[in-house]
């Protein structure tokens, strides 16, 4: 648990409020911040013998988009159905806009929610899949009839309004599905996986979309996804689950360049962060981080007292930040370049800075990359504000 | 490249003489019976001619009107009622299959409770012995319930046969519906009941159809249990009114072909106006594919 309470501790920016209110319990749920629209204190679910949340908090202001992601397990489809009451809770409470939801039904929550399958129910026709919840709500007509023109205009649903869902592609069963959650202006908008259905093209248009849609509806939003570039892109906040706890929370930047655990920064990021073990070494009045085939002066000022000559540490250097040394900048590692993947751009040389070491993978300009034979070797620099070090026993990172 | 496809595209002419020339064999395998049966119920006289060809002669419709009375008011009205016994027998097994059968099924699909399994196994183990093993204790029941001779009596023996079988039927159609639509439609705002009647019913259409027509036609078929719990002739069913036709020392091949035609007709329409339901897929779509 320690590297959750000091996630909570130094979070910043947006998630300010909600870290705040996360580390202090509150009284009680009706006395929750106006400004939250969702919280859930030490929320535990298992099923079974197997313990999926391990006592996770949650908080997501009003109008803000906040993204569950992590590995497949991690529980965060288990709590995005808690928030929806899909799944009943062991311990813990959710709160909706200022209302204890924990013991209510899906119905009595006032939240929508867009499947990964997309759950169109699959005898009625677009039209009537918008309309479905309205009706069982006492919806009167002529308010129905506006909202669904609002949500068929909004996402160009028009001339499918009158088809069944087996008729659609895939692309606009989804805008189906986002539209029967418009229609209901619920409290929150939850979205379980939502673009893992579609091909690569669509994913990236309808991720663009949702987030043009959260923007403009000031829609708070609950979304769950593996796909760190769908977590990166939307979020206002990034939750990193692992193991059933918030292992980080922030905005999306700050999580990816200022990781607290060797998790999140393995998690987010492609390629991954390389990880090597090594030792603090001083020299001329600097400390230098040494192993596996790595010498890497380090950030003094991030690492502060954290800095002590022997400690033994995981160095980890993202292959983005990893490049040739150019222009006299001073060697920290030399590749045995084994491949090199080209990809217009860029480019990205893998293989070893040891023989027995790990395989590393840098980022080299396409340029660059051009006189890089699989075989020679390519000294390489990184920018000490770049070098990250870890705890090796703790895994979480130095200089918090 | 064109000419490849053109090729392997289309039959040569002799490939498709050999493929029409085994189906044409395979149809008239399947159909020579019944068009025996036609033959002989279209036919004037009780004693079948063995000929290669089953063309009537002297065509009649006297063997229809030997079996449904036609003319003699009487043995109408008694035909007309052994018609109405097996129509109102075998709907209401029909019926009363899937009422009971739809929830069992949909809360054993969907609900873990105590007994479940071994509720299954049960279920499973009665389909394991044949109807008529029970002939016996059926009759001394309803032979004590006072339900011998009667339509009621028999609907019940028949649900009591048809419902298991309805059951791992629905259960099956119940299983294959995303639970997802359930979920999205009680997020929507749906209570389960709401849930299971406006999404996952709909979506179980097909399978209920199916099922009803099982339930139905076992019981319009049934003969065994019919002939051993019903002794009044006004109290039959198509089934062994047909029998009666085939007697100890006088059968009568005509009548008895012409009553299987009577028997078969309503079956057949009804696959007829059930074929769009029969043929699924209306759960198709509502879910990723």
């Amino acid at each position: 648990m320690p590297a959750m309470s000091e996630a909570q501790e130094h979070a910043r920016g947006d998630v300010n409020a909600s870290s705040t209110a996360a580390d202090t319990p509150l009284p009680a749920a009706d006395a929750a911040p106006a400004r939250l629209r969702c919280s859930a204190r030490g929320i535990k679910k298992s099923f079974g013998e197997t313990s999926i949340l391990k006592g996770v908090d949650l908080d997501i202001p009003e109008g803000s988009f906040a993204v569950l992601v992590g590995p497949s397990g991690c529980g965060k489809s288990t709590l995005l159905r808690l928030v929806a009451g899909l799944e009943q809770a062991d311990s813990g409470t959710i709160t909706l806009a200022g209302r204890d939801v924990t013991n209510l039904p899906p119905r009595d929550r006032d939240v929508a929610m867009v499947f990964q399958s997309y759950a169109l129910y699959p005898h009625l026709t677009v039209r009537d899949n918008l309309k479905f919840g309205l009706e069982l709500r006492g919806t009167p007509k002529a308010e129905i009839d506006k909202r669904l023109d609002e949500a068929s205009t909004m996402l160009g649903l028009g001339p499918l309004l009158g088809r069944l869902p087996k008729q659609l592609s895939g692309g606009q069963r989804q805008r189906v599905a986002m539209g029967r959650a418009i229609v209901r202006r619920p409290t929150i908008f939850l979205f379980d996986e939502p673009l893992s259905n579609l091909d690569a093209a669509l994913r990236a248009e309808v991720r663009v979309e949702i987030r043009r849609l959260h923007d403009r509806l000031e829609a708070t939003t609950l979304y769950v996804t593996h796909d760190q570039v769908e977590a990166m892109t939307l979020a206002d906040t990034l939750w990193v689950l692992n193991g059933g706890q918030v292992e980080q929370k922030g905005a999306p930047l700050e999580v990816y360049e200022r990781p607290r655990t060797k998790f999140v920064a393995t998690f987010l990021g492609s390629p991954k962060m390389t990880m090597l073990e090594g030792v603090l070494v001083r020299e001329e009045g600097r400390f230098i981080a040494e192993g596996g085939g790595v010498r890497a002066i380090v950030d003094d000022d991030r690492f502060g007292t954290a800095l002590e000559e022997g400690r033994q540490v995981t160095i980890g250097i993202r292959p983005h930040d990893l490049g040739l040394a150019k222009n006299g900048a001073a060697a920290v590692a030399e590749l045995k370049v084994e491949l090199v993947e080209a990809l217009g751009s860029e480019a990205f040389a893998h293989g070893w800075l040891r023989a027995a070491g790990p395989s590393v993978v840098a980022r080299l300009d396409a340029d660059d990359a051009r006189s890089v034979r699989a075989g020679s070797a390519i000294p390489l620099a990184v920018s000490p504000a770049r070098v990250h070090l870890f705890d090796p026993k703790t895994g979480v990172a130095l200089g918090l | 490249m064109s000419t490849d496809v053109a090729v392997t595209d289309r039959a040569s002419p002799f490939e498709r003489i050999a493929v029409n020339a085994i189906l044409v064999v395979a149809v008239v395998y399947a159909l020579y019976p019944v068009l025996w049966v036609i033959s002989l119920a279209f036919s004037s006289g009780s004693e079948p001619e063995l000929r290669a060809f089953p063309v009537p002669h002297n065509v009649s419709l006297d063997n229809f009107r030997i079996v449904t009375g036609w003319g003699d008011s009487a043995r109408g009205w008694l035909f007309a009622k052994q018609l109405m016994n097996s129509l109102v027998v075998s709907l209401a097994t029909a019926i009363m299959a899937v009422a009971i059968a739809t929830p069992t099924a949909y809360a054993l699909a969907r609900h873990d409770f105590v007994g479940k399994r071994s509720g299954l196994r049960t279920l499973l183990l009665t389909q394991m012995f044949p109807g008529v093993a029970s002939a016996v204790p059926l009759y001394l029941i309803l032979d004590a319930l006072h339900l011998l001779d009667t339509r009621t009596g028999l609907v019940l023996v028949y649900a009591a046969t048809a419902v298991p079988f309805a059951i791992f039927q629905l259960r099956g159609a119940f299983l294959a519906i995303p639970v997802d639509l359930e979920e999205a439609a009680m997020v929507d705002g749906a209570t389960r009941t709401q849930a299971f009647l406006k999404v996952a019913l709909p979506a179980a259409r097909p399978a209920i159809a199916v099922t009803a027509l099982f339930a139905f036609m076992s019981a319009w078929n049934e003969f065994i249990l019919a002939a051993t719990l019903i002794g009044r002739e006004s109290a039959f069913t198509l089934p062994v009114v047909l029998q009666s036709y085939v007697g100890e020392y006088n059968t009568s091949w005509g009548a008895f072909a012409a009553g299987a035609i009577l028997v078969s007709v309503p079956v057949m329409a009804l696959f007829y106006v059930a074929q769009r339901q029969l043929i699924s897929g209306l759960t198709s779509g509502g879910v990723k594919g």
